[in-house]
């Protein structure tokens, strides 16, 4: 069973909600990313998201283009988010998605990916920009080396379209809490939960929100209608105020905390 | 793509083209510049002369009819020198919807005057400090805002790239150029002409010029790109000669790009296609390039180098994954076509 399967299914056992936060990798470098993702796992992350950077992160809004900008200003590739997490996969057990523009994994190379993925002990890969409808070979490739798809759905997707994305779509499905680019809201709307209810009308599959979510009242209420929260622009957000100041991995770790604290 | 097969809407385009935008462009007989170069008649295509000064207004046009079609009120564009730019927000104030323009820092500061003009024309003018601070940017920025206002916004985007149907769109609407240019010159001469030349940035004004042209096998068509000062990395603003495949972005980009000619057939041989360092996020139909002209060395030697490893598992790939029957990105139907030159500054 997958990594993220288990996960899932130990976090509706205990009536969790799950907590998936998001870094860049190689913001502000690789080393400490690679303490940032162990922190993280210990600061109670159920499942880490691990960002390539990119040039042109256009699903992503200015917190999270300006990490991409850092990181690869220190020439961080794809090789280098894998070596990462290989690095990491002694220490920790939590499962890890590669989340990439495709761009990135089409210069690596598509087919020579996947099992570099497997081998670095990633678990499943979200590709933004990846549409379903040119994703097919893509997605067997990842399921060949037990890697999971997962795909984004937003509260424009048609249900046509959300109904394919199931189809194609696994581990769990990822919903884009609301028209936009990511990067924090003060507010959630009541999209994501309507979005939330036609996925599951559509897919068995849990259901993440993310895009928005900074606080953990956002988490919370996340909780109440899907089964994870991403949290990301927050804390690169605090990655970038910190920099490389010593106490940034134990600051993340706090402000994780925090995000999934009993109120 | 309703549009695409009513009369009316052609015909209300037709319309404004000719009264508004100043349609047909005439193709004039450049006889000194003939003689100057001591080889071909040369003939030129004056889009030049229309409304704001270049063919971008073709499209607009024909976007912004559709934008009123869909219902949508506020015209979102991104623009590099300024050109598209303009003729954005000339149709916008033409067709009273209100207009945001993205537009790089660096262009603001170096296109000062088209920065006024739009402005004049009742446009927002965006300044984008992301990234390189240029047209690639102001595309991220403009698809940003895109996404998050899509209900009441459209993207009407200039050049001959991004997602399906966009490439198609822009094609359809610069095709004017080259079936004016097909009549007029077969008017003036009786027989069509050895070659076509056309300058290469977005592809707009090629695609327009070359796609009327395509089913004649004795026309060649020849893009060229701005060398700048050498073909390293930063030193040019050619970003389809290196012939590097490339996604960009989520969208069915592959087919739009291969729709540019409606044939999709096998892939290409990686030999034909040297590969260079990408420069560039972005790849197009028009980057297979022909080594016949003597007098360019440094081009011949490049085509003499082995594809590097990244192209090869890109075009392995390439073979092996996506549905590229439907999806190729190198159409040689239109690609093989396409010898592009590279106009490279001495220094």
């Amino acid at each position: 069973m997958s990594r993220i399967r288990e996960k899932f299914g130990e976090l509706k056992r205990s009536g969790r909600g799950g907590f998936i936060p998001f870094i860049t990798a190689g913001d502000p470098d690789l080393a400490t990313t690679e303490r940032l993702l162990i922190e993280l796992a210990k600061a109670g992350a159920d499942i880490i998201e691990l960002g390539v950077p990119f040039s042109d992160p256009v699903a992503d809004g200015e917190v999270i283009q300006r990490a991409s900008e850092r990181a690869l200003r220190n020439g961080v590739t794809v090789h280098d988010a894998l070596t990462c997490a290989r690095n990491v996969r002694q220490h920790i057990d939590v499962p890890i998605v590669l989340f990439s523009y495709f761009n990135p994994l089409l210069q690596f190379g598509p087919e020579p990916f996947a099992p570099a993925a497997r081998q670095a002990g990633i678990d499943a890969v979200l590709v933004t920009d990846l549409i379903p409808e040119e994703a097919e070979s893509w997605t067997q490739n990842l399921l060949q080396h037990r890697l999971d798809p997962i795909f984004l759905v937003a509260p424009t997707t048609s249900d046509k379209r959300l109904a394919r994305i199931a189809q194609q779509a696994h581990g769990f499905i990822y919903a884009v809490s609301r028209a936009g680019v990511t990067g924090e809201r003060d507010e959630m709307t009541r999209d994501a939960e309507a979005l939330v209810k036609r996925v599951r009308s559509v897919s068995d599959l849990p259901v993440a929100v993310g895009f928005g979510i900074s606080s953990p009242e956002q988490v919370r209420a996340v909780w109440r209608f899907a089964d994870a929260a991403v949290v990301g622009s927050a804390i690169v957000k605090q990655i970038e105020k910190l920099g490389d100041s010593p106490d940034l991995v134990k600051h993340i770790g706090e402000f994780a905390r925090s995000l999934v604290a009993e109120t | 793509m309703r549009a695409r097969g009513d009369q009316n809407f052609w015909r209300e385009l037709n319309l404004l083209l000719r009264d508004y935008a100043g349609r047909p462009t005439p193709l004039f007989h450049a006889q000194r510049l003939t003689a100057h170069a001591g080889g071909a008649q040369i003939y030129l295509k004056r889009e030049d002369l229309l409304h704001t000064g270049a063919h971008k207004i073709n499209n607009a046009v024909g976007q912004a009819l559709l934008a009123r079609r869909m219902g949508k009120h506020r015209v979102i564009a991104e623009t590099g020198a300024g050109q598209h730019g303009v003729a954005t927000a000339t149709v916008c104030a033409l067709f009273g919807l209100r207009c945001v323009i993205y537009m790089g820092a660096e262009d603001v500061r170096r296109q000062a005057l088209n920065v006024f003009r739009m402005r004049l024309l009742g446009a927002d003018v965006i300044t984008v400090n992301a990234g390189t601070r240029t047209l690639k940017d102001a595309i991220n920025e403009a698809l940003r805002d895109w996404v998050t206002n899509v209900h009441d916004t459209y993207y009407l985007l200039g050049s001959a790239l991004g997602p399906h149907p966009y490439p198609l769109m822009v094609r359809d609407f610069q095709s004017v150029i080259g079936r004016e240019a097909r009549e007029q010159i077969l008017s003036a001469t009786g027989k069509l002409p050895r070659a076509l030349v056309a300058c290469v940035g977005g592809g707009s004004n090629a695609i327009g010029l070359f796609h009327p042209f395509i089913a004649d096998e004795g026309v060649r068509l020849i893009g060229v790109e701005a060398g700048g000062c050498g073909d390293s990395l930063g030193k040019h603003a050619a970003r389809f000669h290196s012939g590097k495949k490339a996604a960009a972005g989520a969208w069915a980009f592959f087919r739009a790009q291969c729709r540019m000619c409606f044939r999709m057939r096998t892939v290409r041989s990686p030999r034909r296609i040297p590969s260079q360092p990408a420069s560039t996020t972005r790849q197009s139909a028009l980057s297979t390039r022909s080594f016949t002209t003597a007098g360019e060395p440094n081009i011949r030697r490049r085509a003499m180098q082995k594809p590097s490893k990244g192209f090869d598992s890109a075009q392995n790939w390439k073979a092996s994954f996506l549905p590229w029957k439907r999806h190729m990105p190198f159409c040689p139907r239109f690609a093989s076509r396409v010898s592009c030159r590279l106009m490279t500054q001495s220094s």
